[in-house]
């Protein structure tokens, strides 16, 4: 597993009630790649994250992580390989303490408890949570919530790092240095999010989901660019490449009077 | 709704207490919830009319509440909203039991009255040594020490859930029932059907939510198993703490000091 | 009805605590072995639904009142008995340490008394009985009515056996019973009702949740049987042991201490310190003259219970006569001794908080 390539080939899943959120996803993503996966809400994206560390068993179609197929006996191994951030970071923090919390991966791999310490203290500090570490999670706010929640998965030192949607609801200063942490992170990186301009900022890829399938999957200026199928996927232009939005709105709106 | 909203703040209060830093706080939380057991069984193993004997325990939780720098006021806040049924089932002593124990000049005090005064007691000093070992100690640590003392380990963890998921489901169910209240005039869409379906959906979440925290819980490496992380030590102090604390509930269950100190102040004495 | 510490006796309490930790040692060995590890956090999670879910009242019709979800027979139809034990028990645990429903002593009893009953019985001979393998809304409300009027009724009754057992309340057996029971039939058809309402509704969203519930656990087996004959005998043995002695000597614990540490060694300091405060007294008594002989805590008991260890009868009836002479002293002394102990326990409390500001 030294190149922690992640494909996935034509990737179905149907949920007991019917729904068909992913309908035939086929994509591979190579060592060191930064790929956003972006689309309207219910397109699917949170479904397949899912499949990548084998929460979701796949309807049909199979993921290979590193050349190794997913399947219960490799799961260990793979989920040990791939970090997993969810969406919300109430289901991810469940322990105790922030502590507690973030050494419970280290620990459950079978580090030492001095190693453990260790790699707790880096990891707060990395995101910023130090001063957070003895305090439980509800006590925390939404955005040391999302920082801690990240904590817990870099301090397993996963080669793959997926996370649903990270600067979900932080403050801008957080949602900078969460940036600059995912820029500093030199493995794979697979996210997706609804904030346009982070995804351009980091990702050189990006994967558009429409209605469980993939609608396009190109260089993230390619596609940002494509006004046609942005709006066909929901989606629309990352605010930094609307020019000014104001004076832009402006000139739309005298546009649409004089039409009319 | 708004009560149990307030009951969950003050229970936020109240495990917050257990920040501090005192040297109670920093002890193991083995030997206080060991303590508080010895207490409470000193403090009912007395007689139903023992009136007395009761007050001098009363030296734990001040001297606790003290070292630790407990808000007092707080914590007799709590203790005053006693369990309704302990007033309301002792309420019946002095209907039931009229004999008349004690004299003082022309005033006949019954049994009754005095047991019922003795539940009042007793009924303070154990909710009141529940709150401050809680107060001293933390929820988490004590279901730690429990663990350590012999509960199961799954119901050590479950318990921890428990507890963790308290804040996240009330705030959700207060958001949910407040939506409804915004939404129903008055009486209306408040009896059981909307209710039903209401709670219903509240239990589905939850059960989504479980299934997501379990795989967050693989995704971390998780096999059935429950590392602990940091281990405290039962040391010399704790077990200072734990000896004299006890010797000194013993020797005021066997030895009645408030009689001694009053016949010593009034001489009636042998 | 949570039982509460002030009313349980060390003996009643210690038997049903350790009953109700012996099965939920039981319990927990069960779900380790037969149940996967997501029922873990299931479970958790759920206990806090369950406190949640009692924020929110739906409003009973004509009676003007309101009412809300109980937990136990909505654990037990989602989880199966033993898990649905293990979170009955912690969401009791957590009731007893934040909102002094009980106590740390009673926790043993509430266990038992709002855990084993749905569980153990009410669920698998009622519940499970009614609605066999395929459940109907007609059958689902039936069975849950019926299950949670029983559990409750048992709960009721066992509240009332504890109380009157324990002996602290003067309440009679059947004043309490009458009481009890018609409150807890009227509360039981409530959460029978609202129970039916949202297993109806978790059925019709979500059948597969009670299906595996269903099928994990056949009706009536052996198990669940076991558990409550092994239980049934543990508290017949405690409880016969505990009450034996616990009524030939109305002080369990003294009786404890006696056995365990001998009589003597416990008395001699004692003596030492009547001769040395018999001294002190001399000088500081305030109220001199009055040299009655002091009527200690062991005669105030026997002159209220006539039941006395046959050993020592003779030296208590003359301690007995002794102190009905001074009923006056008894108390008066006592009272005031007790008020002297409150200050003075404040007062340390005061000194050592000055001390910790100051420091
Ligand atoms: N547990 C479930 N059972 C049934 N259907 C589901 C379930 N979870 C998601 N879905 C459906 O699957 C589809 C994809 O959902 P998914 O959560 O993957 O969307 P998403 O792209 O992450 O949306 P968002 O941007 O809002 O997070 C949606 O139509 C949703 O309704
Ligand atoms: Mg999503």
């Amino acid at each position: 597993m030294s190149h922690h390539i992640v494909e996935v080939k034509n990737l179905r899943h149907v949920y007991p009630d019917g729904t068909a959120a992913l309908k035939d996803v086929s994509f591979i993503i190579t060592h060191g790649e930064s790929v956003g996966i972006i689309g309207a809400n219910g397109a699917g994206k949170s479904t397949l994250l899912q499949h990548l560390n084998g929460c979701l068993e796949p309807s049909s179609g199979a993921i290979h992580i590193g050349h190794t197929p997913l399947s219960k006996g490799t799961l260990p191994d793979i989920r040990r390989t791939i970090g997993m951030v969810f969406q919300d970071p109430d289901d991810q923090l469940f322990m105790p303490t922030v502590f507690d919390d973030v050494a419970f991966g280290p620990l459950n791999l079978g580090y030492t408890p001095a190693d453990v310490e260790q790699r707790v203290t880096d990891v707060l500090e990395l995101v910023g949570a130090g001063h957070l570490r003895d305090k439980p999670p509800y006590h925390l706010s939404g955005g040391e919530k999302k920082r801690v929640a990240i904590a817990t998965v870099l301090s397993m030192s996963p080669d793959i790092l997926v996370m649903d949607e990270p600067t979900n609801g932080l403050d801008p200063f957080a949602r900078r240095q969460l940036m600059k942490l995912l820029r500093d992170f030199k493995h794979t990186r697979i996210f997706t999010s609804h904030d346009l301009d982070m995804v351009l900022e980091l990702c050189e890829r990006v994967i558009v989901l429409h209605e469980g399938e993939v609608w396009a999957d190109g260089p993230a200026l390619e596609i940002f660019n494509n006004d046609k199928l942005l709006a066909e996927c929901r989606l629309e232009k990352p605010f930094s490449m609307q020019g000014c939005p104001v004076c832009r709105k402006q000139k739309q709106d005298i546009f649409s009077e004089s039409q009319e | 709704m708004a009560s149990i909203q307030n009951a969950v703040l003050d229970l936020k209060n109240l495990d917050l207490l257990a920040n501090g830093n005192s040297a109670i706080h920093r002890l193991d939380a083995r030997a206080k919830v060991l303590i508080t057991l010895v207490f409470i069984l000193c403090v009912v193993s007395n007689n139903r009319y023992e009136l007395t004997t009761l007050l001098p325990f009363f030296i734990f939780p001040v001297v606790m509440i003290s070292l630790a720098d407990l808000p007092p006021l707080f914590i007799l806040r709590k203790i005053i909203l006693l369990c309704p049924f302990v007033v309301a089932v002792g309420i019946f002593n002095p209907v039931f039991d009229q004999v008349i124990l004690l004299q003082i000049g022309p005033l006949g005090i019954s049994g009754g009255w005095i047991s019922f005064a003795s539940i009042l007691v007793r009924s303070i000093l154990t909710v009141g040594a529940a709150f401050i070992l809680v107060g001293v100690t933390g929820f988490t640590a004590v279901c730690q020490a429990l663990e350590r003392l012999g509960m199961p380990q799954v119901f050590a963890v479950q318990l921890l859930f428990l507890y963790r998921y308290i804040f996240v489901l009330t705030e959700e169910s207060g958001r949910a029932s407040r939506a409804r209240e915004l939404r129903s005039c008055g009486k209306k869409g408040q009896g059981i059907g909307s209710y039903s379906s209401m709670v219903g959906h509240l239990l589905l979440r939850t059960w989504q939510r479980a299934e997501r925290i379990h795989m967050a819980m693989l995704a971390r490496g998780f096999t059935g198993e429950f590392h602990a992380s940091r281990q405290s030590r039962f040391g010399a102090s704790e077990i200072r703490f734990v000896l004299a604390w006890s010797t000194l509930f013993i020797f005021l269950r066997l030895q009645n000091v408030s009689q001694l100190l009053g016949s010593l102040i009034t001489g009636l004495f042998p | 009805m949570h039982m509460a510490d002030a009313l349980l006796s060390p003996a009643v309490g210690g038997t049903l605590w350790a009953a109700s930790a012996g099965t939920i040692a039981y319990c927990s060995s069960k779900v380790r072995k037969d149940i996967d590890d997501s029922k873990i956090p299931l479970m958790g999670v759920l206990g806090a639904f369950i406190f949640a879910a009692q924020m929110i009242n739906f409003s009973i019709p004509v009676t003007g009142s309101s009412g809300h979800l109980g937990g136990g027979l909505i654990l037990t139809i989602l989880l199966g008995p033993y898990a649905a034990f293990l979170t009955i028990a912690s969401v009791l645990v957590v009731q007893a340490l934040f909102f002094a429903d009980g106590g740390l002593l009673a926790l043993g009893c509430n266990i038992f008394n709002l855990g084993f009953f749905p569980a153990f019985i009410a669920s698998p001979f009622i519940y499970k009985k009614i609605i066999g393998n395929r459940p109907t809304a007609t059958k689902i409300s039936v069975a849950s009515v019926l299950a949670a009027i029983a559990g409750l009724q048992m709960g009721a009754l066992s509240v009332v056996l504890e109380t009157v057992s324990s002996g602290i309340s003067s309440l009679p057996f059947s004043t309490f019973v009458a009481m009890m029971l018609p409150i807890h039939l009227a509360i039981g058809i409530v959460e029978g009702l609202v129970t039916a309402s949202v297993v109806s509704f978790v059925y019709k969203a979500r059948p597969e949740i009670m299906n595996s519930a269903l099928e994990a656990r056949p009706i009536g087996n052996h198990p669940v049987r076991n558990i409550a004959a092994v239980f049934l005998a543990v508290t017949v043995v405690t409880g016969g042991f505990v009450s034996r002695f616990a009524s030939n000597n109305p002080d369990g614990l003294e009786w404890s201490i006696t056995k365990v540490t001998g009589l003597e060694e416990l008395k001699a300091p004692e003596q030492g310190l009547h001769v040395a405060l018999n001294a002190l007294q001399e000088r500081i008594a305030f109220l001199p003259g009055y040299s009655f002989r002091k009527p200690d805590q062991k005669t105030k008991i026997e002159a209220s219970k006539p039941e006395t260890a046959p050993t020592d009868q003779i030296k208590q009836t003359e301690q007995k006569a002794d102190d009905q002479k001074n009923p006056v002293a008894t108390g008066i002394a006592g009272l005031v001794g007790g008020t002297i102990s409150l200050g003075l326990a404040l007062l340390i409390g005061y000194i050592l908080k000055r001390k910790h500001r100051t420091e």
